[in-house]
């Protein structure tokens, strides 16, 4: 339980470098009575060992919701997969039985979300809610099982674990309550750990310690993490990848430090600007005009055109490039980028 | 949340962001055993006055119930002088005697069985019906939902007593303990299945379902941990609650003359019978009402006790 290297894990399949978790084409959609929503719509991704990865997007940007699908904890219905691939350690989750997936939930991927306050049972206390993670999946006594949480309450750096095992979430702080969601989530060293908002709700300087935390743990045990973010300077922070959703699809996709240096496509390059800058103080902010997109009716061609500033409508557009008719697919722009903009070069520069 | 609290949660804070490493992973556990919903609720039950006052009641009833012999000093409710009709309280007879001459200590304690059958009796039924329907209810949701959910709307339209009032006097169940438990349960059970099928409804769209689910949970065991203790605990509580309700429900279906029928004894039927004479013998409504109005509070006190130590978040 102590800090491992990488290579003291015999038990995992996964090749070094090869990648652990693999979304390939993801598609999801609710269907409503009076509607259907495309929330999903052909997100690709891959997470290695030991990376992390920043999904970053706007409040409906199908960012959580793909999350919840790689999980297997969608409502179905109104939502359906509906195409797509999900790969953990080369297996296909989304051909195995429920049964099979259950048992892959928890050792192999596991989730913390936004509020651990509700995400924490109020009627139990905490040691026996992390203790459960030991006795659902691996059988152990009550007494181990407490045991247990102390060490994991220890590692996600609670004071005083073993007086605080019996506490209640109620009488935790925000940061505590998540760090014992962290715990939980962490008890069964999952491959893969999904953080959708993990700090969101927490005060700035809790925050801070939280995703310290988070790498901390990254590091010992090698586990991949996919973080689930609209907070830029969390991603800049700690992610190694970024990948910018926007209306269910990722428009832009590469190396944390190249994304915010030198965005590749409009949109990124908007939600930069709209960042308050030190060196900009007393500036007015440059938001994004228009309104996020309704997901039941995406907009025809590039779905950030409407709000585009560098669109190119009709005769202003290259042939079979027009903003407005044409789909932009994520491409390769310049080694290590991808971006789905037709005029991607030129946000770039390059 | 007091200062106090909040100060302790701040110094959490600090002291997590100032901690480094990690700490040894050898703890001593001072109490090595795994704290559960119920023993921590029986804890919290055995520092609670209010529990301790509303058992004792309700053991003493209960063995009232049980061995009346013992409580009623040897005295035959049904072994009657009339020459001692209506005599007040005295040191040798402690609650008197009634119109007939008959010991009226043995009497009201007699009358604790039928309350006590009917009560526990009603609320069974009413436990079974408002669990069953509730559950389905909010387990499924949909079309099911609203089926049921009207059909409950139809039985609360019923006034209460007006209904068992309704039932008993059709005469098909005939008058015994059973019949009146039936009626008072056909027109009691809608709250339960109200409580059971929003708390059903809440916990399964709850976080922490969902947080439990993505860490591999199974079904049975996200019905076994999460769901039923959320939706038993306040049932629990109101069919405790419940039990004081029904019995008082009971002697009054027995006052207006449609529940239990003489020679059965029941404190309603006491009650009843003395109102006429509540001038002259005031003693036989006081002594049935006060034992009545005792049992009803200790069932109400025990139900409150429980209420408190099966939500965390009221301990203090």
């Amino acid at each position: 339980m102590t800090g491992a290297d990488i290579s003291s894990y015999p038990e995992s399949t996964a090749v070094a470098g090869a990648p652990v978790l693999e979304v390939d084409d993801l598609h999801v959609e609710f269907r409503t009575r009076e509607n259907v929503v495309n929330a999903v719509n052909g997100v690709s991704y891959t997470v290695n060992r030991g990376e992390t990865l920043a999904i970053l997007g706007e409040s409906g940007s199908g960012k959580s919701v793909s999350a919840q699908a790689i999980m297997g904890i969608l409502d179905t219905p109104p939502a359906v997969i509906t195409g797509g691939g999900l790969l953990f350690e080369g297996r296909d989750l989304l051909s195995m039985s429920d049964e099979e997936r259950r048992r892959v939930r928890g050792p192999g991927i596991s989730m913390i979300f936004q509020d651990a306050l509700s995400s924490l049972n109020p009627v139990y206390s905490v040691g026996f809610q992390i203790g459960e993670m030991f006795r659902a999946h691996r059988g152990v006594s009550r007494k181990e099982a407490k045991q247990r949480a102390v060490e994991l309450m220890d590692r996600v750096r609670i004071p005083a674990a073993a007086q605080r095992v019996n506490d209640y979430p109620h009488q935790f702080s925000g940061g505590m309550r998540q760090r014992v969601m962290i715990a939980m989530a962490i008890a069964l060293d999952p491959k893969i750990l999904i953080a959708d908002e993990p700090t969101t709700a927490l005060d700035v300087t809790v925050q801070a310690q939280v995703m310290d935390l988070l790498k901390d743990l990254q590091r010992e045990t090698g586990m991949g993490l996919v973080l689930i973010t609209h907070d830029l300077g969390v991603v800049n922070e700690v992610a190694d990848n970024v990948a910018v959703m926007y209306a269910g699809r990722i428009v832009e996709r590469g190396t944390v430090d190249d994304v915010f240096s030198n965005p590749g496509h409009p949109y990124t390059e908007g939600l930069m600007n709209s960042v308050p800058q030190v060196e900009a103080k007393g500036g007015r902010l440059q938001p994004i005009s228009g309104q996020p997109p309704n997901l039941a009716k995406i907009p025809s061609g590039c779905p950030f055109h409407p709000r585009c500033f560098r669109r190119r409508l009709g005769a202003d557009a290259l042939p079979g490039r027009d903003c407005a008719d044409d789909v932009p697919p994520l491409r390769l722009v310049v080694p290590g980028r991808e971006a789905a903009c037709h005029y991607s070069e030129e946000v770039l520069g390059v | 949340m007091t200062d106090q609290q909040q100060a302790d949660l701040r110094h959490d804070e600090v002291q997590a962001g100032t901690t480094t490493g990690l700490a040894a992973p050898s703890v001593d556990v001072t109490d090595a055993r795994q704290n559960s919903l119920w023993s921590d609720a029986w804890r919290e039950l055995k520092r609670n006055p209010l529990f301790w006052i509303g058992s004792v009641f309700g053991v003493v009833f209960l063995l009232m119930a049980m061995f009346p012999a013992v409580f009623a000093r040897g005295a035959d409710p049904r072994d009657c002088d009339l020459t001692n009709s209506k005599l007040p309280p005295s040191a040798e007879h402690w609650f008197g005697f009634d119109q007939q001459g008959c010991d009226y200590l043995a009497n009201v304690v007699y009358g604790a069985r039928n309350s006590l059958v009917i009560g526990v009796l009603a609320v069974l039924v009413v436990l079974v019906l408002g669990l069953f329907v509730g559950a389905v209810s909010g387990f499924f949701g949909g079309v099911t939902d609203s089926i049921l959910s009207r059909i409950t709307d139809i039985f609360y339209a019923v006034p209460f007593i007006l209904g068992a009032i309704v039932v008993l006097r059709s005469g098909t169940l005939g008058r015994g303990v059973v019949a009146v438990a039936i009626a008072l349960a056909a027109f009691g059970w809608m709250t339960a299945m109200r409580l059971v099928r929003s708390q059903v409804i809440a916990v399964k769209s709850s976080d922490y379902v969902a947080a439990a689910r993505a860490m591999g949970a199974s079904n049975r065991r996200i019905l076994v941990r999460h769901i039923l203790p959320n939706a038993v605990a306040p049932v629990l509580v109101y069919a405790t609650i419940t039990v004081g309700v029904l019995i008082a429900a009971e002697a009054t279906l027995t006052f207006l003359g449609v529940g239990l029928q003489r020679p059965a004894i029941s404190w309603g039927l006491q009650i009843d019978a003395g109102q006429s004479l509540l001038r002259t013998a005031p003693h036989l409504v006081l002594f049935p009402s006060i034992v009545l109005t005792v049992t009803v509070m200790a069932f109400i006190m025990l139900g409150d006790a429980l209420r408190d130590a099966l939500d965390p978040r009221q301990r203090s």
